[in-house]
């Protein structure tokens, strides 16, 4: 019984349903990171920042494919802190098979070890693509169109920290409005960096019709799994987007990581969805909102938005109706009886649990 | 062009895969990051701890709540039970009749509502009864003996904890039968009366003696005559406070102690009449209202001089007893009673400070009888003679341990200083028991430092679904005004277990498996069900992740020593 | 078996016969017939077991070519000029790693301004980077040089580059020999990769390698080269054990025994050369050609060796180093060092310019009185660039050079109407 199946079970679970583990559900309804089996993909001993987002991103969605392909996945990785943190010589963090090529040729690479797999034979064994926003959205492009183009049996996670981290916090085509980044300084008539047109890579990787696309962040484990999961049972070039705190970058405390994943959802500047084909098929409802002030005010990044005597309302407002745009595109704030995370009404009648 | 052979080369080169010399530095071995011990990045370093959950520590009998929940929430009751019973020999008439301020300091209020632990703690000591459930305990005939005056909460526990330290126990009891207040001061519509007597012999099953109809008179010759070697003191406040109202006809006016014990013990119900005025803003006026009304009053009227929100009785029980049709006449005071039954009534208002002041209006109501509930007094008449007791405002005094100013005699329940509610009167008896305990052995109990408090901002809510709390059945209101069957309703095994798993653990790891899970460094090592977590201060970088997502508050960050 | 064939076709015939098992490919200009070719042979099922895969750019290309021979399948590829330098990173990186990818390098000029023909600028890019590079001098040695390449990447674990001349050779019909797949099976082994991506046995491949250990990577890889210089060889000897034929090596010497002057060239042109030294012999002569196959590794001591008794040298190159020079002649000159004869640089055919014999005769005539200047660029419009030269010292915006070129040649057209 996998995740997917158990949704009516662990529905019932109130207590700690949202834990990592639960020692009340049935081993097999728990999230893959409770298992003491779990592949630990990324081992300890590596070089990421106290409380990075990226290094429990990357595990999270990993050690799930692992124990879906019962550890028979092979990883690629762009150039960038995902890569650097976690294998410089003489060090590897890496327990599965793994390799790094360039920055933007990642998913071409991916593409590669598919048709090889696919040549020898080797139906079972998976291939990851990962890479940052960077690597992704930017430098990355060209190659990722080209893979979903050719549908190729690729799962490409994103893991967004909406700037260049690596080569230190440049801003990217993914990094919000008005964040200060070492290119886009809080100077000037337009503080931070600017309100484009934005560049969403989850509705790109829509347009070219792929089997799955779906969007996470490393506050909702439960959900992060399901959809790795999902894509999993996919074959095809599937898209899966990561958002991930960079405590370094954003100038945030490094305990908060999980929690500014969470209030970026609740704002809702970051919706959770899926989408299969082109088409969105779901999406994820915002339990508690809460306005995006409060999801900007722990980060240094945004602080030149919130000086004292002369807070930006302007800009602020700005990036609430961003906000507000993402509820009514994504019907975010939909009240829900048969969602895996909301539970609001109980019945007393029914109640099936171990 | 010819099908390529697969099975010799891919056999050759698999095992040669295992074999091959792989580039120097380029590529790199598996596990080879563990030589980097991150840990040394350091400046404050993560512990589990053990915080104390704020109903454990609102519970004036010391029950471990947070402890029992769990159990339950496991299904496994009966271990529940035996955790209760390690501080509460009483859970089926507490889950009814104790007022609950471990829910009031619950945590989950500020979720959504605090779990309904009495609920839970009724239900399992209902299962108890049903299925028979003795409490264990394993102590060594201690060859002391003890006598307990009274058999109320507080005497009745007192007996059992001294029983389980091994103890032999004794209690004398004036009235004819066990149950102090319970049974005499709580209407049957709340504590249903075999409830009180299983709960009661399962008590003295445990090994005591109980003697009905003996009212001590004189303590140092009871204590001598039966060789006992400590005495526990525990006779409650059975005397009604009265005040003097000018009436013709005293026959008119009872107490509200009296008519309640009438209820429990005489032959016929009391007769109290169509019209019933009741004095007094306590519980026990409201129980006394109540019981009018099922004792066939088509009226009844509460009558207090002060305002709502001076009022002493629980909202909740005002909430009922309103449902129940009982009225409320608010800032009034009686000043006489006539013969016919007319009862003039002085109207108050309310000063600038609070207190209420006579305005000099006046009012009439017409009653049958007026019952008296302004509260209760020891009866101190046989205690003021012990050498060495002080008595202070109708109260005995007793030092920190529970002892009086006489060697070897203690005290508790309400003839102390105390708020007078049965679960106090229970946690005097756990307390005095451990004391005596101590005292026989000429030693002083020492109890356990207590831990530090898992207050609400020590916990993180988000994990904690949305789930709102079980209300109980209540018997519909008809129903409710004829019969004194219960009120509220039990839970049943579904909804027991769900009301149980709301319990947010505060302060105590229930294997969440949230700070293994979130830590980047995987630098958590789970032990395995039930031996929790530790963690790998090699790898960890103190980044404090594992605090602020443990949903119960039970890891800290403590400074690194430099 | 004979075949009168395009030079593109008898390679992508000869790289199926190699039984590759990912062929990747971007169309660029003249390799195209190549992939074509390859994709024709896949489709048809003629070529079982290959992934064809279109990819969205060279980069691409490559880089699929990268992730591919990572996982043990044989990977072939195929570009030029502007491909090259767009997959310039991937080039570095499969040779980092090590990865026995082998590709085809239809040469090709490279832009600005943009020009499709023949010439060697875009390998010459790229011979620095730790690929080994093998150049054709006819269809036959380019059809032979694929299936070589495979053993000689996969025996070495190094990336292989056979360079074969846009146009010239890629789309020139001639005879080849396409050998049969039983001989091609006996000659090239499956492939057994030194580091592969296998869960059965998972490590790390691409860490960051910083100061403390990049110089020895790096030594390591030139050691390989030196390697290959023995390798190439044997290689190229097992070949003509098994085809019966010479193909490849490191050097191929043409008359030059007694040679005075010996021309030193690489791909097509040598064979345009060697039917000059032909006519130029029988007027008695004493010239010869030395044909390089193997540029990278450079054969710096065979080449000494064949050079050393000679009057004189003459590097003739289609390829040249702006502000420096030549670029072969370069190479050959630091083989020569102390050897006392002089090396002269011809730069010719860049762009596609045609080599004609009569060209090259009249150059030789004045090389023979040594009176060639040390840098020649072979059949350059001396008036034009005289022109372009004038108007650049008359105005300081004189414009693209190119594009003034051609409208002064259209100007010269219109006046000779």
């Amino acid at each position: 019984m996998n995740k997917l199946d158990n949704k009516q079970r662990v529905k019932f679970y109130q207590k700690g349903t949202f834990t990592v583990g639960n020692r009340l559900v049935d081993k097999k309804a728990r999230s893959v990171q409770a298992s003491m089996e779990r592949s630990n993909a990324i081992t300890s001993g590596h070089r990421a920042c106290q409380g990075c987002g990226e290094a429990l991103g990357a595990r999270y969605a990993i050690d799930t494919v692992m124990r879906v392909t019962n550890n028979k996945a092979i990883a690629c990785n762009a150039t960038g802190c995902l890569e650097v943190f976690t294998t410089p010589y003489p060090e590897t963090s890496w327990q599965l098979p793994w390799i790094h090529s360039l920055f933007g040729n990642t998913p071409a690479v991916a593409t590669g070890i598919a048709a090889a797999l696919r040549v020898k034979g080797k139906k079972d064994v998976r291939v990851i693509a990962q890479g940052g926003d960077g690597g992704t959205t930017d430098i990355g492009f060209g190659c990722l169109s080209g893979m979903f183009e050719r549908n190729d049996d690729v799962l490409y996670i994103c893991y967004d920290n909406e700037a260049y981290m690596n080569t230190g916090v440049q801003r990217s085509s993914a990094t919000p409005p008005t964040a200060r980044t070492a290119t886009t300084m809080p100077l000037g008539d337009a503080p931070g960096n600017v309100f484009g047109t934005g560049k969403s890579m989850p509705l790109i990787a829509m347009a070219h019709n792929i089997p799955y696309v779906a969007t996470a962040t490393v506050s909702n484990l439960h959900d992060l799994e399901t959809k790795v999961e999902k894509a999993m049972t996919f074959r095809g070039a599937r898209y899966i987007h990561i958002y991930v705190p960079c405590p370094l970058g954003w100038g945030h405390a490094s305990d908060i990581t999980i929690q500014l994943a969470r209030l970026v959802v609740d704002c809702a500047l970051f919706p959770l969805y899926e989408a299969e084909h082109g088409a969105i098929t779901g999406s994820t409802p915002i339990r508690k909102r809460v306005p995006v002030e409060e999801y900007l005010r722990p980060q240094r990044r945004f602080a030149h938005l919130f000086k004292k005597g002369a807070i930006d309302t302007l800009r602020i407002a700005k990036i609430q109706k961003m906000a507000d745009e993402n509820i009514k595109r994504f019907n975010l704030l939909r009240k829900e009886t048969e969602s895996f995370d909301g539970v609001t009404g109980i019945s007393l009648k029914e109640s099936k649990y171990t | 062009m010819e099908e390529k052979e697969k099975s010799t080369p891919e056999k050759d080169i698999e095992k040669e895969n295992k074999n091959i010399k792989k580039p120097f530095a380029i590529t790199l071995d598996v596990g080879s990051s563990l030589a980097n011990e991150t840990g040394s990045w350091r400046t404050e370093r993560p512990v589990y701890l053990d915080r104390l959950p704020p109903c454990n520590n609102a519970c004036p009998a010391g029950e471990n709540i947070q402890s029992w929940l769990y159990l339950a929430e496991e299904k496994d009751y009966q271990g529940a039970f035996q955790e209760i019973m390690k501080n509460n020999p009483m859970p089926a008439t507490h889950g009814r009749a104790c007022y609950h301020p471990c829910e009031t300091a619950c945590n989950r209020k500020d979720v959504d509502t605090a779990v309904n632990i009495h609920a839970v703690e009724r239900f399992i000591g209902d299962q108890a009864i049903e299925h028979g459930w003795v409490p264990k305990h394993d102590a060594k005939p201690s060859k002391k003996t003890v006598l307990i005056i009274g058999a109320g909460p507080s005497g009745l526990s007192a007996a059992y904890h001294l029983t389980r330290f091994g103890h032999k126990v004794t209690i004398y009891e004036a009235g004819p039968v066990a149950g102090g207040m319970m049974s005499f001061g709580i209407p049957a519509y709340r504590l249903p009366r075999n409830i009180i007597e299983a709960e009661v012999k399962r008590i003295l099953d445990t090994g005591i003696e109980l003697k009905l109809n003996h009212k001590v008179e004189n303590v140092e010759h009871e204590m001598k005559a039966g060789k006992f070697d400590a005495c526990f003191l525990a006779i409650g406040a059975h005397l009604a406070k009265r005040i003097h109202i000018p009436t013709p006809d005293t026959s008119k006016i009872l107490d509200a102690a009296g008519v309640l014990r009438e209820m429990e013990t005489g032959k016929n119900p009391p007769k109290l009449g169509r019209r019933v005025v009741v004095y007094g803003g306590g519980d026990t006026a409201v129980d006394v209202a109540r019981t009018a009304k099922r004792l066939g009053a088509e009226e009844t009227i509460i009558v207090y001089r002060s305002g709502p929100g001076q009022m002493k009785a629980h909202d909740f029980e005002v909430k009922e007893a309103l449902e129940e049709g009982v009225k409320l006449n608010w800032l009034s005071t009686i000043k006489e009673m006539d013969a016919s039954g007319s009862i003039k009534v002085e109207k108050m208002e309310l000063d600038a400070d609070g207190y209420p002041k006579p305005t000099g209006k006046f009012e009439t109501i017409e009653a049958d009888s007026m019952v008296l509930a302004l509260g209760q007094n020891v009866d101190t008449s046989f205690i003021k003679k012990i050498p060495g007791i002080k008595i202070a405002d109708n109260v005995v005094e007793v030092n920190s341990s529970m002892m009086t100013g006489y060697p070897g005699l203690f005290a508790g329940g309400d003839m102390v200083p105390s708020e007078r509610t049965i679960t106090v009167a229970v946690g005097h008896g756990k307390k005095a028991a451990r004391e005596i305990n101590a005292w026989l052995s000429g030693k002083s109990y020492k109890p356990l430092p207590k831990h530090e408090l898992a207050s609400f901002d020590k916990l993180n809510k988000w994990y904690y679904t949305d789930a709102p709390i079980t209300v109980q059945p209540q018997l519909n209101t008809i129903r409710r005004q004829t019969t004194f069957e219960e009120v509220l309703g039990g839970l049943d095994g579904s909804n027991a277990l769900y009301e149980a798993r709301r319990c947010l653990s505060c302060g105590n790891c229930f294997e969440c498996d949230n700070c293994y899970g979130v830590c980047p460094d995987n630098a958590v090592i789970k032990l395995g069900p039930g031996k929790r977590f530790k963690f790998n201060y090699d790898y960890c970088k103190g980044c404090g992740v594992c605090v602020k997502e443990c949903p119960c508050g039970a890891i800290k960050m403590v400074p690194e020593e430099i | 078996m004979l075949e009168q064939i395009e030079g593109s076709s008898a390679v992508a015939k000869c790289i199926a016969l190699s039984r590759p098992e990912v062929i990747c490919a971007y169309p660029i200009s003249p390799q195209t017939h190549i992939v074509e070719g390859c994709g024709k042979l896949v489709k048809s099922g003629k070529l079982k077991n290959c992934e064809f895969i279109n990819v969205e750019s060279e980069f691409g290309a490559l880089s699929v070519a990268i992730g591919s021979s990572a996982t043990g399948a044989r990977t072939y590829t195929a570009t030029a000029s502007q491909g090259l330098l767009f997959m310039a990173e991937a080039v570095y990186n499969a040779s980092g790693l090590g990865l026995p990818i082998v590709m085809t390098v239809g040469n090709r000029a490279i832009g600005a301004p943009i020009n499709i023909w023949n010439d060697h600028t875009d390998s010459m890019s790229m011979r620095d980077a730790g690929w080994l590079q093998l150049f054709a001098e006819t269809n036959q040695e380019a059809a032979d040089l694929h299936i070589q390449a495979f053993k000689i990447a996969e025996r070495l674990s190094m990336p292989v580059m056979v360079c074969m001349d846009g146009f010239i050779l890629t789309h020139a019909y001639d005879r080849v020999d396409i050998p049969s797949q039983e001989k091609v099976d006996a000659y090239l082994p499956p492939f057994k990769p030194r580091q592969v991506l296998d869960p059965a046995n998972p490590y790390s491949i691409g860490a960051m390698v910083g100061p403390e250990a990049f110089m020895e990577v790096r030594y390591l890889a030139h050691e390989k080269q030196q390697r290959a210089l023995k390798i190439i060889p044997e290689i190229a000897k097992e070949f003509k054990d098994v085809f019966g034929r010479d193909s490849g090596g490191l050097i191929r010497n043409y008359k030059l025994e007694d040679a005075e002057t010996i021309v030193v060239t690489l791909g097509s042109v040598a064979g345009t050369i060697k039917d000059v030294v032909d006519k130029m012999r029988e007027q008695g002569k004493k010239i010869g050609v030395l044909s390089i196959c193997s540029f990278r590794p450079f054969p710096k001591l065979e080449i000494r060796n064949a050079l050393k008794n000679s009057k004189r040298t003459i590097v003739l190159e289609k390829s040249l180093a702006v502000g420096f020079g030549g670029v072969v002649a370069n190479n050959v000159m630091m083989s020569m060092q102390g050897t006392g004869v002089h090396v002269y640089t011809v730069v010719a055919g860049l762009g596609g310019r045609p080599i004609t014999q009569p060209s090259l005769e009249k150059m030789l005539e004045v090389a023979e009185k040594d009176k060639l200047d040390d840098l020649t660029f072979l059949d350059l419009e001396r008036d034009v660039v005289e022109r372009e030269l004038k108007r650049e010292h008359a105005s300081e915006k004189s414009g693209p050079i190119a594009e003034n070129i051609l409208r002064d040649i259209a100007g010269l057209e219109e006046a000779k109407r």
